[in-house]
């Protein structure tokens, strides 16, 4: 018997395996660099990792290619959103390895010790942070780039996996409140598992359905390859049900890592029990994974199975919409209220998932980018603002920030204000888009549920403004830390992309919509 | 008399045209710009880029004589192309507009002048003239622009700087009021003139003058009758004309050089322009002429009779402008050759005016800003200069034989009884008595001022006449005044040809040119001599009781009274209402269901529970409805 190994084009796929040798590496410096040497080794590598990653996709712009035996695909699509995870998770390495707002950084030496216990006071008094941290996020980030370009569903659940299993252990690392970011961990862990088996469900229906088509006489289909599914969706009237059902567990294995409702549960707990640094990379590249897996999935599998699909996804857009903009009007914890808003988010990123048009994509992937780069410049200014107990995210607590550093309530204002989509800033273009993309494919049920949520999440933003400005600083006003390198160029990136995109968003707009072609 | 109306493109020195405009406003936005860093070199930056404009105008003046047509235009860059509409920045030199570019520096550079005097002891004169330069862009826009579009922006433009300027004394309560009613009631002309554009965007498609003096004739005589009027009301609106006079007379609580450029000489004559620049609309139909001249007549009328019963010498000053003009109205109203003569007489009332405003400034000056007329007198022994020039100035409006308003204004009351019929009587007659009438009124004026007894409030010792940077610009507007009816001699009249229409051969009036000239005389001179003996001896100190007409002149006809009533109650009346609709209503609607959405979040909150098990039972129900629905939508369950 010989053995057909599957043709591989490895330059398609050289930046997924820079990133996985990025993260073997990584563990190797964990393993024989010296302790005092890991940190700077760790995050030069991650950085240098990165930006190597960035530069080869870029030189493979044109590719579009499926490969290793059909399990990815390299196109359009895949490496805008390979780009996009790269850039806003080099954002996110920066503020994980800013170490000169706490000693040690924000993460804690060994996650396992007892709170509370003598040994772990010690090392909340002296020890540096862990540095896995650094393979960690690697690891977590390669496998959301093998995420959004999965071309079988098999594939797709090990990405899932390779992505959320680091994602799990890092939101335990915070140095401070231990209790609360295990607890998160482990609401994480558990919910994650959960819907991973949806997901898993799912796809072995879907395989049963494939299997009972006919893909030539006398052979059947029996597949979960994307190809193999269109193919039969398209083909075969019978057993839809088993289609039917596996695409709905699909769906909800995705759209829990979108933070969709009603599987966005976990999302306000777990984001504000992660270091912040850790919240601001899953609000920011986990979104863009999960989207970009799931337009995958809808229009290169799904496509045929359009009509069908649409009306209960919309459902869930608006439900999304509606508990993300609700909910956020009466939180009372910063990164709570981030939460909620980052679930209203994905509402929208949901509507123009279901545009159905090319635009639809293109403005989808639009949308991620841009709201990437402001969340996590949100996230940058959550970092600074701190007391004795480290980050103060309690609203009450930035009662007259504006009298105590203008500058940082000023970029904090514009960051609101994006999130609110007022026009120059990059939320109004990207809503802008997605909605005009719905409209292009007729679902104007959703832009008007869209545009109405826009106005009720309009108050919890403009309610912190008013009390950062507004109000008179009162005996508790944390201070506001003088940010390092790092951070300081986390924030600059941020705001600068946020305002250059809602000033002149034609060039990424362009690139988005050049890109917003899939391969089959 | 069907021709087609087309400008040559301008070529040579006339290209740069644009120069006009773009000095003065380079120089306000500098001295804006550098504020009080700009105090010491201000006002001789802002008199010079006048002075340079003057200088300009005179060079572009001349070359314009080997124009084919006498006109040149200059499209500089597209402004608004929004599907079929299209307004280009765009700039039309012609006679007509030249006659008003030198006025306006010419005479804007004298008051420039005078300005640098008047203005030392002011604390913001570096203010005052980034205001008075951004005027000068203004107008000279408004004058310039080859389209209405172009008009309005200038017509706006005058209208800022003019609010700015009367409210400049801003800490004074009456000028700040008074910088609000001429706002608001100029507002009320602008709308006019911008529906007024609609209507040739709607109708014609296009604003600029050669096509919408080409369309003309093909619209149906409602259209341009509506055109017009709307026209008109600006006109009114910004030439302190029936029924939007009010404004202009508490126009006067600005600086007396602002007095005499914008609301004597340049600006309120912006209605003048635009009904002359306008003739063909308001020649293609006879009830619009009329409309014209009655609102001209009436407020000439309305003038005198209230300059006769004022004591404060600008008012007198400013209700004699209000009647001036409406003689040019009334020129512009009779069409035809009448509108070279309304012209001519607001070149001549250009200088006379600012002359005699000036004057007034002077005095003022020597009399700690005293501006009550009785509290004048003996004053022609300590101001000579000011004296004689101000004589030069009355001279002139009255209409004494040799002076400027002799030549100019009498033309156009011939031409008022040159129209058919009884109107013939009706309009000439108002013409006659208001020359009449402002013989009257301002030979009041004048004796009070200068001649008779002193009846100088205690505080004044030693009134003195102004320095020579004021005396200097008084003299030379005194010769403008005195020699200015010359222009009526000159070929100006013709030259005003084609931007004006042909004068094709006058009927003859219905008395004889003689008989109403020596009416005229006759009537100017009883006006003298019967206010030279009331008031050669002074008069009292406070005002008189007196009878019906002379209380209704003080309350200027009850024009105010009117609008209070009419527009001021209800309009307050209707805010209050609305407020209230807004408070009880709208806001509580909005507030209701703010508070719905946050009970709402507040109940939802308590599902988020922090425990692991019920986020599960959530996750769980949320999939079975989805697989559920899903399936549902598959078996065609809910479609």
């Amino acid at each position: 018997m010989t053995i057909k190994f599957p043709d591989i084009d490895y330059a398609a796929i050289a930046p997924l395996l820079i990133m996985f040798g990025v993260a073997a590496l990584g563990v190797l410096v964990e393993a024989f660099v010296p302790k005092r040497a890991r940190h700077l080794t760790q995050l030069v590598l991650a950085l240098a990792g990165l930006v190597a990653a960035l530069v080869v996709l870029v030189t493979q712009a044109e590719t579009r290619v499926v490969t290793a035996g059909g399990a990815i695909a390299v196109d359009g699509p895949a490496l805008f959103l390979q780009g996009s995870i790269i850039v806003l998770a080099i954002m996110a390495v920066l503020l994980i390895g800013e170490r000169s707002l706490e000693k040690g950084g924000p993460f804690v030496a060994q996650a396992a010790i007892t709170v509370g216990s003598e040994d772990d006071r010690r090392q909340a008094a002296r020890a540096d942070g862990a540095t896995e941290v650094y393979p960690l996020a690697t690891f977590a980030i390669f496998g959301m780039m093998l995420f959004v370009s999965a071309n079988d569903l098999l594939t797709m659940f090990i990405a899932l996996e390779v992505l959320s299993l680091p994602l799990y252990l890092m939101c335990a690392l915070a140095r401070r409140r231990r209790l609360v970011s295990q607890e998160a961990a482990l609401k994480y862990f558990m919910l994650g598992a959960y819907a991973s088996a949806f997901f898993l469900f799912g796809v072995a229906l879907v395989y049963g359905f494939t299997a009972s088509v006919q893909a030539a006489p006398g052979r059947m289909a029996g597949g979960v390859d994307f190809a193999t599914i269109h193919a039969a969706a398209t083909q075969s009237p019978a057993n839809r049900a088993l289609l039917f059902g596996g695409l709905a567990m699909i769906a909800i294995g995705l759209l829990f890592k979108a933070a969709a409702a009603p599987f966005h549960v976990w999302t306000p707990d777990v984001y504000q029990g992660a270091p912040t640094a850790v919240t601001g990379f899953m609000a920011a590249c986990t979104k863009v994974a999960a989207f970009g897996a799931l337009l995958r999935v809808l229009y290169v599998a799904f496509d045929g199975a359009r009509w069908d699909f649409t009306p209960v996804l919309g459902a869930i857009a608006i439900l999304t919409m509606l508990v993300g903009a609700v909910l956020s009007v009466t939180q009372t914890d910063l990164k709570r209220l981030l939460a909620y808003s980052s679930i209203a988010n994905a509402g929208y990123l949901l509507v123009g998932v279901l545009a159905g048009v090319r635009e639809g994509i293109s403005s989808t992937m639009f949308y991620l980018v841009a709201y990437g780069f402001t969340v996590i410049a949100a996230f940058a200014v959550v970092t600074l603002v701190r007391d004795a107990d480290g980050e103060a995210t309690h609203l009450s607590r930035w009662a007259g920030l504006g009298r105590r550093s203008p500058v940082f309530a000023g970029v904090f204002t514009f960051i609101l204000l994006a999130f609110a989509g007022i026009p120059l800033t990059s939320g109004f273009i990207s809503k802008f888009a997605v909605f005009g993309a719905a409209l292009d494919g007729g679902q104007t049920w959703l832009v008007i549920a869209g545009v109405i949520t826009s106005m009720v999440l309009a108050f919890p933003y403009l309610r912190v403004v008013v009390m950062m400005w507004l109000s008179e600083p009162g005996e508790s006003t944390p201070t506001i830390a003088v940010p390092g390198a790092l951070t300081a160029a986390a924030l600059v990136i941020g705001v600068a992309a946020t305002l250059v995109l809602g000033v002149a968003p034609a060039p990424l707009l362009n690139l988005s919509d050049t890109a917003g072609q899939f391969i089959r | 008399m069907e021709q087609t109306i087309e400008y040559a493109h301008a070529t040579g020195v006339l290209g740069s045209v644009w120069l006009l405009i773009a000095i003065p406003l380079v120089s306000s936005a500098v001295i804006l710009l550098l504020g009080r860093r700009s105090a010491k070199f201000a006002h001789w930056l802002g008199t010079a880029a006048i002075g340079a404009g003057f200088v300009l105008t005179l060079i572009y003046f001349f070359s314009l004589r080997d124009q084919p047509n006498r006109a040149v235009e200059r499209n500089l860059w597209e402004f608004i192309s929004v599907g079929n509409l299209k307004v280009d920045i765009g700039l039309l030199f012609d006679p007509l507009s030249a006659v008003f570019c030198l006025l306006i520096t010419g005479v804007g550079f004298l008051i420039h002048l005078y300005a640098v005097g008047y203005m030392a002891h002011d604390e913001r004169r570096h203010t005052f003239f980034g205001y008075f330069n951004l005027f000068a862009a203004a107008m000279l826009l408004l004058v310039l622009g080859n389209n209405y579009v172009m008009l309005y922006l200038g017509w706006e433009g005058v209208g800022l700087a003019s609010y700015l300027l009367i409210s400049f004394w801003y800490t004074r309560p009456s000028a700040a009021t008074a910088g609000k009613k001429a706002f608001l009631m100029n507002r009320v002309g602008d709308a006019g003139l911008v529906i007024a554009i609609f209507t040739m965007f709607a109708y014609l498609g296009s604003t600029n003058y050669a096509d919408v003096f080409n369309g003309v004739g093909g619209l149906s005589s409602t259209v341009v009758l509506l055109m017009g009027l709307l026209l008109l009301l600006g006109a009114t609106g910004k030439s302190g004309q029936f029924p939007l006079q009010a404004w202009l007379p508490d126009a006067m609580e600005g600086p007396t050089p602002v007095s005499a450029l914008i609301h004597a000489a340049t600006m309120v004559t912006a209605g003048v322009y635009l009904i002359a620049r306008s003739n063909a609309i308001f020649s293609a139909n006879e009830v619009l002429q009329t409309v014209v001249v009655s609102v001209g007549a009436l407020t000439l009328l309305i003038g005198c009779i209230i300059g006769a019963a004022k004591d404060d010498i600008k008012r007198v000053l400013a209700w004699s402008t209000v009647s001036q003009i409406g003689y040019m109205f009334l020129g512009v109203g009779l069409g035809g050759g009448a509108y070279a003569l309304a012209i001519i007489h607001l070149l001549a009332h250009g200088f006379f005016k600012a002359n005699m405003f000036l004057g007034a400034g002077s005095v003022m000056h020597g009399m700690k800003d005293q501006v009550d007329i009785r509290r004048f007198g003996g004053l022609w022994k300590l101001m000579p200069w000011t004296f004689g020039t101000f004589t030069a100035g009355w001279l002139a409006i009255v209409g004494f034989p040799g002076f400027s308003g002799f030549f100019t204004k009498e033309p156009i009351i011939v031409a008022a009884f040159e129209r058919e019929g009884w109107t013939a009587w009706l309009y000439g007659w108002a013409a006659l008595l208001g020359a009449g009438l402002t013989a009257f009124y301002m030979t009041r004026l004048w004796v009070l001022t200068f001649l008779g007894p002193k009846r100088w409030t205690e505080d004044i010792e030693h009134p003195h006449e102004s320095p020579p940077i004021m005396v200097g610009p008084l003299v030379l507007l005194a010769i403008g005044s005195a020699i200015a009816g010359g222009l009526m001699a000159s070929p100006v009249a013709k030259w005003l040809e084609p931007p004006l229409p042909h004068e094709a051969g006058h009927p003859e009036p219905v008395m004889s040119h003689g008989v109403i000239t020596t009416l005229s005389l006759v009537l100017t001179f009883a006006g003298i001599g019967l206010a030279y003996l009331l008031f050669r001896r002074g008069t009292a100190l406070v005002e008189q009781p007196a009878g019906v007409v002379v209380t209704a002149a003080r309350r200027n006809l009850y024009a105010d009274a009117f609008n209070e009533i009419v527009f001021e109650k209800p309009g307050i009346f209707l805010t209050r209402a609305l407020v209230f609709l807004d408070n009880r209503g709208i806001d509580g609607a909005v507030n209701g269901l703010a508070a719905a959405v946050g009970g709402g979040s507040g109940r939802l909150r308590r599902l988020q529970t922090g425990f692991v098990r019920s986020y599960a039972m959530s996750m769980m129900a949320g999939a079975l409805v989805v697989v559920a629905a899903f399936v549902a939508v598959q078996m065609g369950w809910l479609s």
